[in-house]
């Protein structure tokens, strides 16, 4: 479960951690990942996992980190859902892992 | 010029682009990485810096110079990439491509559908916790991010991939806990000599790889259930020796896979035939022996028969000679010849690799009832069996009813333990269940995306 006051990442860093800090939100939090992160591991190197279960009470983590289980879908306080396996971090992104009031973003 | 697709960038959508564009053609790439490779050969971010054999090991070589050769295609402007995209349905001769900026219509002539292979899943009980991943997302968390998914990672499956993917964390210093192999040592041995007098150098390495993983190792096991909480995720497996002893393994993370499963729902919007192969436990698409597998559509790599990456470049190159011979162009009749017995070999090999690694089709059947069989939505092996008295035993009936199979995965990771565990309710075979149809799209996409789509189709195609 994310419990701000007590953060721990999942995912280890093993090697290639020499590279440029970007920082960006998750839920309204301050976090940083590196240059050439995927979202998912610059969110789960610093908490436990990235969103709600829709079905049951567990929490979810990605499953195959290829694009094919849609496990890693999550939000962004602006702009449409991503997958955060396949998806290159960028410095200032406000993610979620729930969704915005405002969504489905019904823009065309 | 004829307009020829390619849809996959790894090993056999690369020798495809290669032996097109080298008889004139400027053949179009579809690929849903950022960069060319495939999964086995994935790249990192530009910016990452450990060698190439610390990524690909004794396969470095072959990894840098499918990378070249495209990197090289692209830089001549012999081919078209389309990155960070994925080819959503096919129909009349038009692909729907999603991309960074929303769908596209892509018109071609010719297909060649190089699409590869996801992990083969079976359910373990307490599967779908987080922390609980693919084999597949293991190799690639390491190569492509160079973290480990825990602190203590347990490996449970069977297949080639379970001791190369083991081999390579515990190179990078993760915290390997056990390696649980559900393939007993006899059928190993039995496999292993067919792979080793097909392929005996291969063969040597991956003895070589399981010698390094020394006591973590274990054969023969059984896998009873993934303990742990639904939000926090594992505490520890619980399995079965191959004597019947009772284990339990601390860990904080499990990767699960038993070899591969092919892509094969492109080739099926396609056109092409599927058949159930009993070797490998799943429907393969049919087709001749240099892929054709349909008018105007050729199947390579592991999307179409799974040989790995080395027999995915010689089936990449015959497609794309099929092809050509096919347009009445120029092709090397030699060339095709030998690279057909050569795939003889890698067909040998892989059915060695078939025969050692077999599907845990026993293990699944015995699932409790509460076994959670679709991860996407969390339905369990009881809620299908409580279906089949309704949808009697056809797949697709049963996913109607049970919604197993209608997931966001779309049955990638449910379907061949979904069939498995229907047969045994139905007292029969997995291939007399029926297959899952392919449905369009084959990656979700925003519908605003898709509107946009059908309008340019419709101002192409009035009426």
């Amino acid at each position: 479960m994310n419990d701000p006051s007590r953060p721990s990442g999942r995912l280890q860093r093993l090697a290639e951690t020499g590279r440029p800090p970007l920082d960006f939100h998750f839920d309204g939090q301050p976090l940083s990942g590196l240059e050439g992160d995927s979202v998912l591991t610059a969110i789960l190197t610093s908490r436990p996992d990235l969103r709600a279960a829709e079905f049951g009470p567990g929490r979810r983590t990605g499953f195959c980190l290829m694009g094919a289980c849609q496990d890693c879908w999550i939000w962004q306080e602006n702009g449409p859902r991503l997958r955060a396996c396949s998806t290159t971090l960028r410095a200032g992104m406000r993610l979620l892992s729930e969704p915005p009031a405002e969504w489905p973003d019904s823009a065309p | 010029m004829t307009r020829v697709l390619i849809v996959g960038a790894g090993p056999a959508g690369i020798r495809a682009a290669q032996t097109l564009a080298a008889a004139g053609l400027r053949p179009t790439v579809v690929d849903e990485a950022n960069r060319a490779g495939g999964q086995i050969y994935r790249r990192p971010p530009q910016s990452f810096i450990r060698p190439p054999r610390a990524l690909y090991g004794s396969e470095a070589g072959k990894a840098t110079g499918l990378h070249r050769l495209f990197d090289d295609l692209l830089a001549r402007d012999q081919i078209v990439h389309h990155p960070q995209s994925s080819v959503l349905g096919l129909s009349d001769g038009v692909a729907q491509v999603l991309g960074p900026d929303g769908v596209s219509a892509l018109p071609y002539d010719r297909l060649i559908i190089a699409t590869g292979a996801t992990d083969r899943l079976a359910p373990v009980p307490g599967w779908e916790m987080p922390g609980v991943y693919s084999l597949g997302a293991a190799q690639i968390a390491l190569k492509a991010q160079g973290v480990a998914l825990g602190r203590r990672i347990v490996l449970a499956g069977s297949g080639p991939l379970l001791t190369l993917v083991a081999a390579q964390l515990l190179d990078a210093g993760a915290g390997v806990a056990a390696v649980l192999d559900t393939a007993p040592l006899s059928a190993q041995l039995r496999g292993g000599l067919t792979m080793a007098t097909a392929r005996p150098g291969v063969s040597l390495r991956g003895l070589a790889l399981r010698a390094r993983l020394g006591r973590l190792y274990h054969a023969g096991v059984t896998l009873d259930a993934i303990e742990g909480d639904p939000t926090t995720g594992p505490a520890a497996i619980r399995w079965r020796s191959a004597r019947g002893r009772a284990r339990t393994t601390p860990c904080d993370s499990v990767a699960l896979g038993w070899h591969l499963r092919s892509e094969t729902a492109l080739a099926e919007l396609a056109g092409a035939h599927l058949d159930w192969s009993p070797k490998w436990n799943q429907w393969l698409p049919a087709s001749d022996d240099e892929g054709r597998a349909g008018p105007g559509l050729y199947l390579a790599g592991d999307g179409l028969s799974i040989l790995g990456a080395d027999g995915a470049e010689i089936a990449g190159r015959l497609a794309a000679r099929a092809c050509l011979a096919d347009l009445g162009l120029l092709t090397d009749p030699a060339a095709q010849t030998r690279d057909l017995r050569t795939l003889g070999r890698m067909r040998r090999f892989a059915a060695g690799i078939a025969r050692a690694f077999p599907w845990p089709a026993q293990m699944i059947r015995a699932l409790p009832d509460d076994t959670v069989l679709c991860r996407c939505e969390g339905i369990t092996s009881g809620e299908l069996r409580a279906t089949l008295p309704l949808s009697g035993p056809e797949a697709n009936r049963a996913k109607s009813l049970s919604r197993i199979g209608m997931g966001r995965c779309q049955g990638r990771y449910c379907q061949v333990a979904g069939a498995e565990i229907m047969a045994a309710a139905c007292d029969a075979q997995p291939a007399q269940m029926g297959r899952l149809r392919a449905q369009p799209p084959v990656r979700p996409a925003p519908l605003h995306a898709l509107g946009r789509s059908d309008d340019s189709l419709n101002s192409r195609k009035p009426g």
